[in-house]
């Protein structure tokens, strides 16, 4: 909650500290009339690239702020870390009152230190003094009647914390944190949290970073990233070219041979909406967990996507292009190669993109399932032992490939089609 | 005159001519029932003729060009060229189309070599055809620009030049000056005149302008809507006219001016009467 509204917070003083600089700088009668003449205009909304900047820069630093990263000059409060001590009050079975003191070491995660050593108390009282260590974000108990005189009668009692009262299952502060008193009459003491994260729900960006950093060299459980990655990558373009190598032509014929488009149009419309994901434990038992299941997955996630890209690029073409193509002599198969082919690539780049997203998509998710090296693979993996910076990490690494994918789809399209958009 | 036209009659048994001989064509209708699109339609043109076509929305023009093109074939009678039955599309019928014909994914120079290309025509021979087509149409030095980097006009241009690479017997235009501005169709209409003249071809012109009918056609037959059959048909003077004087001097003259009017009130009446049945 506090995150959302500091980041709402960012937005809205970012947008007008922008527009509050940009007016500083720039002519104000030109502002407005640019402002007339793009607004309702969608063609003239391009992205603000600051806007941009400064999204990403947000992110980061609400992710630093909150974990307590180096990357950050300024932080969200951070768990206590330290000494810190509370004293208790203990009544014996002889109604006689004594109070002794407990020592705590919060380590921060991750580090031993040795226990402070109790300061001894000089007197001959029944309650003595104790000491014990955790870390960050963890509750210490501590049996405090175990080492006083007395102590495991059952009348003996804890009455005060910090001259206190206190009853059982009651939570009492204290200096950097709180005291509960168990039923059967120990202490449970836990550390001040602070607002930022536990690493084990969100690491700082650097962990991430450098958890990359020890993946890519040493690889994790024995199979190195680019494995993971590239085993991802070949599952999902064997899966893409099989789709292609069977849809394509499958949806040329729907568009051209009215047999073909009533007897395959059933099945088309009915796996159309299927998402892949609940094929997988179909295909799991009918192909197992090995590459054949993965493979047929993601030849199924192409297929229907191509198909239906292809039979549109069919229906997409002008008919007084066909008409054209006739009277200027040219026989079908001439029709079919020289105008119908290179007339429905357009739909057909358009098709394969959504198909290797959701090719990209489907495979992670397949991994997750089953699978013995892959970017779900790792990922799942990683969550099991809550490894989060290599969760993290995968995700991340899943997000930038997807992205890198598209893009290359994108490049090969401009160069292939270099009419698309100009007809 | 009539004496002309018995010559010519006799001339037809040896030359190349274009019979449409009771062309009537219906459609189903989605609802149920047919509706007359052509109604015992007949032309006989004959070799070196350019003919115009005009008529008001629905009279079923486009139609009978296609019937002639073979993309179609009537209910009723027959189109037969040069004595043989039309049966369906052939590059002896070329055809000009209004926009969007042209393969975007070819250059000028392959769009305009489709059709010899299609014949296997051997390359060399292809482009030599290409830079004199180019050169006819006024296109020099567009050879490797890519279509849809030219404008309407100059697209219009390639559309004529590639229906003209494979020398066909016939050309079928589908209102190809419809989407072009004024003075770019004014241009293009002599350019029409100009080929009509240098080429010798029979031309077939369906368009909506009847400035552009009354100009371009050596004949011109109006046609009439519901069911689409011949209205009226013209000799005119004008094409000859144009292709020695001035475009803009032609269309000064009296008997245009006074020719376009009787056809547009003809135009007029015959949408007033539409309008009435619907209503």
């Amino acid at each position: 909650m506090l995150i959302l509204s500091l980041y709402i917070a960012s937005f809205i003083i970012l947008f007008f500290s922008y527009k509050f600089v940009l007016r500083c700088f720039t002519n104000v009668e030109k502002q407005a009339k640019e402002n007339t003449v793009t607004f309702g205009d969608e063609s003239a909304i391009k992205p603000n690239r600051t806007a941009s900047a400064l999204s990403i820069f947000t992110l980061l630093f609400i992710w630093c702020a909150f974990t307590g990263s180096s990357l950050s000059p300024v932080h969200a409060p951070g768990p206590f870390t330290g000494d810190t001590s509370f004293t208790y009050t203990a009544r014996n079975a002889n109604n006689e009152t004594d109070t002794a003191q407990v020592f705590i070491r919060v380590n921060p995660a991750n580090k031993k230190i040795d226990t402070p050593s109790p300061a001894n108390k000089n007197t001959n009282n029944f309650a003595t003094n104790d000491s014990t260590t955790t870390s960050t974000y963890r509750s210490a108990l501590i049996r405090v009647k175990k080492n006083d005189k007395g102590g495991k009668n059952k009348d003996y009692l804890i009455t005060h914390i910090n001259n206190q009262p206190i009853k059982p299952k009651q939570i009492l502060a204290v200096s950097n944190g709180t005291v509960t008193l168990s039923k059967k009459g120990s202490l449970s003491f836990t550390p001040y949290k602070g607002w930022q994260m536990e690493p084990i729900w969100l690491p700082a960006p650097e962990a991430v970073f450098l958890r990359l950093i020890d993946i890519a060299q040493n690889g994790y459980q024995n199979v190195s990233l680019s494995e993971n990655i590239g085993w991802s990558l070949l599952r999902v373009i064997v899966g893409f070219l099989l789709g292609c190598i069977v849809g394509i032509p499958l949806g040329y014929a729907m568009g051209l041979s009215s047999w073909f488009r009533g007897w395959f149009d059933p099945i088309v419309e009915f796996m159309r909406p299927i998402p892949p994901l609940a094929l997988i434990p179909l295909v799991i038992i009918w192909f197992g967990i090995w590459e054949s299941g993965k493979i047929s997955l993601l030849f199924l996630a192409a297929l229907w996507i191509m198909t239906i890209a292809a039979r549109a690029g069919v229906s997409g073409v002008n008919i007084s292009k066909i008409h054209a193509a006739y009277s200027l002599g040219a026989s079908k198969l001439q029709i079919l190669l020289h105008v119908i082919i290179p007339n429905s690539l357009p739909e057909i780049f358009t098709g394969a993109r959504v198909a290797m997203g959701v090719c990209w998509g489907t495979v992670v998710a397949a991994e997750l399932v089953a699978a013995e090296k892959g970017a779900g693979k790792m990922i799942i993996a990683a969550s099991k032992f809550q490894q989060t910076d290599i969760v993290i990490m995968g995700i991340i690494l899943i997000g930038v490939i997807g992205y890198a994918i598209d893009m290359l789809m994108r490049i090969a399209e401009k160069k292939l089609i270099p009419w698309k958009g100009n007809s | 005159m009539t004496q002309e036209v018995n010559t010519k009659k006799i001339n037809t048994l040896t030359s190349s001519n274009l019979h449409i001989n009771d062309v009537s064509m219906s459609f189903e209708l989605p609802g149920g029932g047919s509706a007359e699109a052509l109604k015992d339609v007949s032309i006989i043109l004959h070799e070196g003729e350019l003919l115009s076509i005009l008529g008001p929305s629905g009279c079923g023009k486009t139609t009978l060009l296609n019937i002639v093109a073979g993309f179609l074939s009537p209910t009723k009678g027959s189109v037969s060229l040069n004595n043989h039955q039309v049966t369906g599309p052939s590059a002896e019928r070329g055809m000009v189309f209004q926009q969007g014909a042209l393969f975007e994914w070819m250059n000028v120079r392959k769009n305009i070599g489709f059709g010899p290309n299609m014949q296997n025509m051997p390359i060399a021979q292809i482009n030599q055809r290409v830079d004199e087509l180019l050169e006819t149409v006024g296109l020099h030095g567009f050879a490797e620009k890519n279509v849809y980097e030219l404008s309407g006009g100059m697209q219009q241009r390639v559309s004529l030049a590639r229906c003209l690479a494979n020398d066909p017997d016939v050309i079928l235009m589908d209102e190809p000056l419809g989407a072009l501005d004024a003075l770019t169709r004014e241009k293009m209409q002599s350019l029409i005149l100009k080929l009509w003249k240098e080429t010798g071809k029979t031309i077939i012109l369906i368009t909506h302008s009847v400035e552009e009918a009354l100009l371009l056609g050596e004949r011109l037959i109006v046609m009439a809507p519901r069911p689409g059959r011949i209205h009226k048909e013209y000799k005119l003077p004008f094409a000859q006219q144009a292709i020695t004087a001035d475009i803009r001097e032609v269309k000064k003259t009296e008997k245009f001016t006074s020719t376009r009017e009787e056809i547009l009130s003809m135009i007029w009446d015959m949408e007033e009467e539409i309008m009435g049945r619907k209503a």
